[in-house]
């Protein structure tokens, strides 16, 4: 604070609030959507408070089978397809760009530099600029509906090999040299002296890259027609196709609420890591 | 890029690269290469034979309407969205930077729509403005506003940006904090010195000196707004009505999908694929050149 303004300060928290206001409004309106009967919510305008069914659509729509007269996978099945997913990406991403960053800055060998850039690459091909040809590959090798389908097309990443290329290089030479006159291999060394160094590194890059596998969308719709292999993001778009005929907005918004709520979870509780993976894997 | 001190010759680095570049051979190097050569390619209607046409796919799609009123859209909606979001990221950061006593409690209520999947902020904004149950077309309606994005392309596209673009006011705000609270306040303190209120210091100074994160959010909100946009516009108008929300990414994805048009959706592909590479080599070039403050 620079100086003293009673006014400003006002201004500044009203504004603030506002802001806040303006950001929480689809997620309140979901959570009270999400707490009425189906009657109320087709009555409008629907309601701005909280009714008192929430346990019963929440009960009703993550052991039951969500909305009647569609067919999909139960909710439960589809938050766990969801959890896999996001871990299996998340973990994968994590553990691969980790040895690849290892090899890269701590070996010379030849094509170094070439397998350098082609990890780079990987940057400026996302999944929705080569779908048909990935979906092909996907369905050639047999990985159509299965977690490995889901997760390893995607484990590939250049932001993550960055990252940790960057903190690598951070480590003073000295712990190596140490490290080898105690006579440690090049995988102790890894394990014992690089992973815990890395460690608030890791877990910073966890929390965005379990969002974002979580989050996927296009690739699980591409990859699945088996209905229990569908991910708990993907149903609401079925969901809202099938509200055309049978509007069930309690059960739609209660299941985004819970497509939501692990993600959300995630940046709340460790919001220090996620600032600071955020910032990192951007750089 | 090396380290000075590193590990004798062996054929341990090459079993450690050996995954990542087995996934980005197999998922990403082939099947783009794939999308380059199918790009050339035209096959017939029963898809019994093709024929190798060199850039008449291209040609094809220069000469489209569709496609391009589709580029077109594609601009004005990326703009919109990165102007949107970015602006009240802006305001809001610049208010929050003041803030003494609750400024953690205030980035934390700011921050997590960015968790929140772009699907699942379509779906929440499509509710909104259910023209016959939302709370805003109930609104709107008492001003004599008939919102109804079923109908109305005006309407339908306003829709997917502002979707777009709350989702992207958690991220805006996070970057534009951190670069605010990295400029030294004696620097603030010595224009406050001087007389400059409030406004004028933000104007004069803070604005240009985050003037290189301002820079960078534009190309990371075109990107988001260009590809990761894909499951607002599925899930809220399936780019309609009458196409009027058919972005770049939805086209390739539907006519190569649901029309079948392999030529035309490659063709497609590889135009997405050069201005990702265009945007990717932008946003690092920035970054070697990046200011300290």
């Amino acid at each position: 604070m620079v100086e003293n303004r009673p006014v400003l300060n006002v201004i500044t928290h009203l504004v603030l609030i506002l802001g806040i206001v303006i950001v929480a409004l689809p997620i309140w309106i979901t959570f009270v959507a999400s707490t009425h009967d189906a009657v109320r919510m087709t009555q409008a305008p629907i309601p701005m408070l909280p009714g008192g069914h929430f346990w019963e659509n929440f009960t009703q729509t993550l052991l039951g089978s969500g909305l009647s007269g569609t067919e999909t996978a139960p909710v439960w099945r589809m938050l766990l397809n969801s959890l896999a997913m996001a871990l299996m990406i998340a973990l994968g991403k994590i553990a691969i760009s980790l040895i690849s960053a290892f090899a890269i800055v701590y070996f010379k060998f030849p094509f170094r530099m070439m397998f350098f850039w082609l990890i780079f690459v990987t940057l400026m091909l996302p999944v929705e600029v080569r779908i048909l040809p990935t979906f092909e590959v996907v369905a050639d090798l047999g990985m159509l509906n299965s977690y490995w389908g889901l997760s390893i097309p995607l484990i590939a990443s250049a932001t993550a090999t960055f990252m940790f290329r960057q903190v690598f290089l951070t480590i003073p030479d000295e712990m190596l040299e140490s490290a080898r006159i105690d006579g440690a291999g090049p995988l102790r060394f890894f394990w014992d002296i690089l992973i815990p160094l890395s460690r608030t590194n890791i877990a910073a890059l966890f929390v965005i890259l379990f969002i974002y596998g979580w989050n996927q969308y296009l690739w699980p719709l591409l990859i699945t027609t088996d209905t229990d292999m569908t991910t708990i993001v993907m149903s609401i778009k079925q969901m809202l196709e099938a509200a055309e005929q049978s509007p069930q907005w309690n059960i739609i918004m209660m299941t985004a609420l819970l497509a939501m709520l692990p993600p959300v979870f995630v940046v709340v509780a460790m919001q220090k890591l996620f600032v600071q993976g955020l910032t990192e894997t951007d750089k | 890029m090396l380290k000075r001190v590193h590990f004798p010759r062996s054929v341990l680095p090459y079993l450690l690269v050996a995954p990542q570049i087995l996934i980005t051979l197999v998922f990403f190097i082939w099947p783009a290469s794939q999308a380059v050569y199918q790009s050339f390619l035209i096959e017939d209607a029963f898809g019994l034979s093709t024929e190798f046409v060199w850039f008449e796919n291209f040609e094809l799609l220069v000469d489209d309407e569709l496609y391009l009123q589709s580029f077109g859209r594609t601009i004005f909606f990326s703009a919109a969205v990165a102007l949107l979001s970015m602006s009240a990221a802006l305001v809001l950061a610049g208010f929050a930077d003041r803030v003494v006593r609750g400024a953690t409690t205030y980035r934390t209520l700011m921050i997590w729509p960015y968790a929140v999947a772009p699907v699942l902020a379509g779906a929440l904004w499509v509710f909104m403005f259910n023209p016959t149950l939302g709370i805003f077309p109930f609104l709107l309606d008492m001003v004599g506003i008939d919102w109804n994005h079923y109908l109305n392309g005006t309407h339908a596209m306003m829709l997917v940006i502002f979707a777009a673009a709350w989702k992207q006011i958690a991220y805006n705000f996070l970057f534009y904090l951190a670069a605010m609270q990295s400029i030294p306040r004696s620097l603030i303190e010595a224009a406050a010195i001087d007389g400059a209120g409030p406004v004028r210091r933000f104007i004069d100074h803070i604005f240009p000196l985050i003037s290189p994160t301002t820079f960078f959010l534009l190309v990371i909100n075109a990107v988001y707004a260009f590809f990761d946009t894909f499951g607002i516009i599925h899930a809220v108008t399936q780019g309609g009505p009458a196409n009027s929300t058919t972005i770049l990414v939805y086209k390739v994805f539907n006519d190569g999908f649901v029309g079948l048009d392999l030529g035309g959706s490659a063709a497609q592909s590889v135009i997405l694929m050069v201005l990702v590479i265009a945007m990717t080599v932008v946003q690092f070039r920035y970054i070697e050149r990046k200011v300290e403050y």
